[in-house]
């Protein structure tokens, strides 16, 4: 099961959390695409709100998701532990998510978690392996935070993190020459011809 | 071969513009009212002809799927649910559909939803496609503001919404009830059905839930008419297909093609044929994750459709070809795959749950030899029991890799066996 859980030592103390204003607009807007008394289907939105937010999501700001969608907060923790995007604590400044599903595995994805875990420290980059992202033909792929880097091997990784690490954004998507998900070298369709 | 006249998906690649003048340019939104003044019996009509099956692995007809939803609309509304939850390893097809084309989702979305007599729609997108949910909102919001959707959708009198819901990671919510649950805000577990959610779906109102690719073929069919998309492929596996082609090829890519294609045509032609060349090739799983591998000697003739796939043991599922040459450790490969389905399992059903466990650990231990041979009757029958009995197919889905692999690779995980004992013997 893909629960996730936090050993509570690994968990800092949060004394309070409350949306901004900008996040609390956010949250009402997304309320306001469900029918009237069903605000509990904002729920994975809302905690992903609080989570851009804080950066990970303490208990606190579960509780405050809760009171928000008028929901009982242990129905908040069972959305906040069953869904994987959920951090229930710390992370650093670049979470990288490693696909290492069969796709990606079978082009390499064990070069790249190991460049991946060198540059872990926990305060830059954070590790996690992820079952498939669903990128497969530009396997092996990476998510940093919001963001796929793709076609990877492990000295391309390793030039993705080195970048950030220098305080750069570089280029999302393909990290060879290629347009998206097209072959390398030019599509064989819709070529206009 | 199908030729690019015939192509849905224009913009797979993301050459072109994909907002709403882009999108006009190629043809969508071209006077929807005129298909909505088909009537709902019309479309579903035309839908049936076209002979379009789901594309989100099932393959079951569209077109009847939206004619099982009440006649009239009572006290509960109707409500369309996409499901943009494509996580099924080896399948990225939804999502050029949903950062590069968006526009031909959501005026599906219109056709459909008007079809099953919905005044709203939601998208439920997996949460890791960050960028692919904004260009659909980007894209809904042009749609409104051109006065496309909203309380006189593209002038039709007909009021339709549509709205985007993000998931948060987990593979089971691509299964339609545990998507109904996770839109309702619980956690994604499935449901018995009956009641299907064309009774009793979102909300306990009816729902029709479909995958985006069947959504997003709609408009164009019932343009271009069910005769021309009918004429493409074989008889029951009709039109145009999205193609995922990763794995050892020496150019992984997506395509949209016929129907029907046999599988080697399309490796050679559209991805750069198999690392090292056709006779380097192993197997192939020919529909995503949850279907079984082909040996090689399948592959060789083999065509992409739903029967004939069907017919060799294995499906064509989401048309996801994972492609693996001679160098490949097969067993580590479907190892892989069982851990995927023990991360995966939503803890619901008691096969499942330990099964997946139970299959993952014997599955590890035959990649190194560590095992009687008679463990791999044991894990055959195994499958047998999780297989078929779970509320979702998802216990299916972790059963089916493994059989396949001791069906055509049982030689090989046998002379493992017999290697570490005889090692082990020596020692």
């Amino acid at each position: 099961m893909a629960m996730i859980t936090a050993d509570p030592k690994d968990v800092p103390q949060v004394a309070a959390f409350a949306f901004t204003p900008e996040s609390l607009a956010k949250a009402r807007e997304l309320m306001a695409q469900y029918p009237p008394g069903r605000q509990a289907s904002a729920v994975i939105g809302v905690l992903d709100i609080a989570q851009r937010q804080q950066g990970w999501l303490p208990r606190v700001a579960i509780n405050e998701v809760a009171k928000l969608l008028d929901m009982a907060p242990i129905r908040v923790y069972e959305i906040a532990t069953f869904y994987t995007m959920f951090q229930l604590k710390p992370r650093g400044k670049y979470l990288l998510q490693v696909c290492t599903t069969t796709p990606c595995w079978l082009r390499g994805s064990e070069a790249v978690m190991k460049a991946c875990q060198e540059a872990a420290d926990g305060t830059v980059f954070s590790v996690q392996e992820v079952e498939c992202l669903g990128a497969c033909v530009n396997a092996p792929v990476v998510q940093i935070n919001d963001d796929f880097y793709e076609d990877l091997d492990e000295a391309s990784t390793r030039n993705v993190l080195q970048a950030f690490k220098r305080g750069e954004t570089p280029k999302a998507g393909p990290q060879i020459a290629r347009q998206t998900s097209a072959p390398a070298g030019g599509p064989t369709t819709l070529k206009g011809e | 071969m199908l030729g690019d006249k015939d192509r849905i998906f224009t913009n797979l690649y993301g050459i072109h513009d994909w907002r709403l003048a882009g999108a006009r340019a190629r043809g969508a939104w071209d006077n929807t009212k005129a298909i909505l003044d088909k009537g709902v019996d019309g479309i579903i009509d035309e839908m049936k002809k076209s002979g379009l099956r789901g594309r989100g692995g099932a393959g079951f007809p569209t077109g009847l799927k939206w004619s099982f939803m009440p006649k009239e609309v009572k006290d509960r509304p109707h409500f369309l649910v996409v499901n943009a939850d494509e996580s099924e390893p080896g399948t990225c097809k939804d999502r050029d559909i949903m950062r590069h084309d968006p526009h031909l989702l959501v005026e599906g979305c219109l056709v459909a939803g008007f079809a099953m007599r919905a005044h709203a729609g939601y998208i439920y997108v997996r949460g890791e496609f960050y960028h692919e949910a904004q260009n659909l909102i980007e894209a809904i919001k042009e749609a409104y503001a051109a006065g496309l959707l909203g309380d006189n959708a593209c002038g039709s009198g007909w009021k339709f919404d549509l709205y985007v819901h993000r998931g948060a990671g987990a593979y089971i919510c691509g299964e339609e009830t545990a998507l109904l649950e996770s839109l309702e805000g619980k956690k994604g577990m499935p449901r018995l059905k009956p009641p299907f959610p064309a009774g009793a779906g979102l909300y306990g109102c009816p729902t029709t839930v479909n995958n985006v690719e069947s959504i997003a073929v709609a408009p164009t069919i019932l343009r271009k008419g069910a005769a021309w998309f009918a004429g493409i492929g074989r008889p029951n596996n009709t039109g145009t297909k999205l193609f995922c082609i990763s794995g050892h090829v020496n150019k992984p890519c997506n395509v949209e093609e016929e129907m029907g294609i046999p599988l080697k045509e399309l490796i050679e032609r559209h991805a750069g044929g198999v690392r090292g060349g056709w006779d380097n090739l192993l197997a192939v799983i020919p529909g995503g994750a949850s279907v079984p591998l082909l040996p090689k000697s399948t592959c060789d003739t083999i065509l992409m459709d739903f029967d004939s796939l069907k017919n060799e043991g294995t499906g064509l599922g989401t048309a996801a070809v994972i492609v693996m040459d001679k160098s490949t450790d097969v067993v580590k490969a479907i190892a892989r795959l069982s851990y995927f389905y023990k991360h995966e399992s939503c803890g619901q059903c008691t096969p499942c749950r330990e099964g997946t466990g139970w299959m993952w650990r014997v599955m590890e231990r035959l990649v190194v030899g560590n095992a009687r041979i008679e463990e791999i009757d044991a894990l055959y029958d195994v499958t047998k029991q999780v297989e078929g009995h779970t509320i979702c197919a998802l216990g299916d889905a972790a059963a089916w890799p493994i059989q396949g692999l001791i069906r055509h690779f049982r030689p090989e995980i046998e002379s493992r066996i017999r290697a570490r004992t005889t090692k082990m013997a020596a020692e």
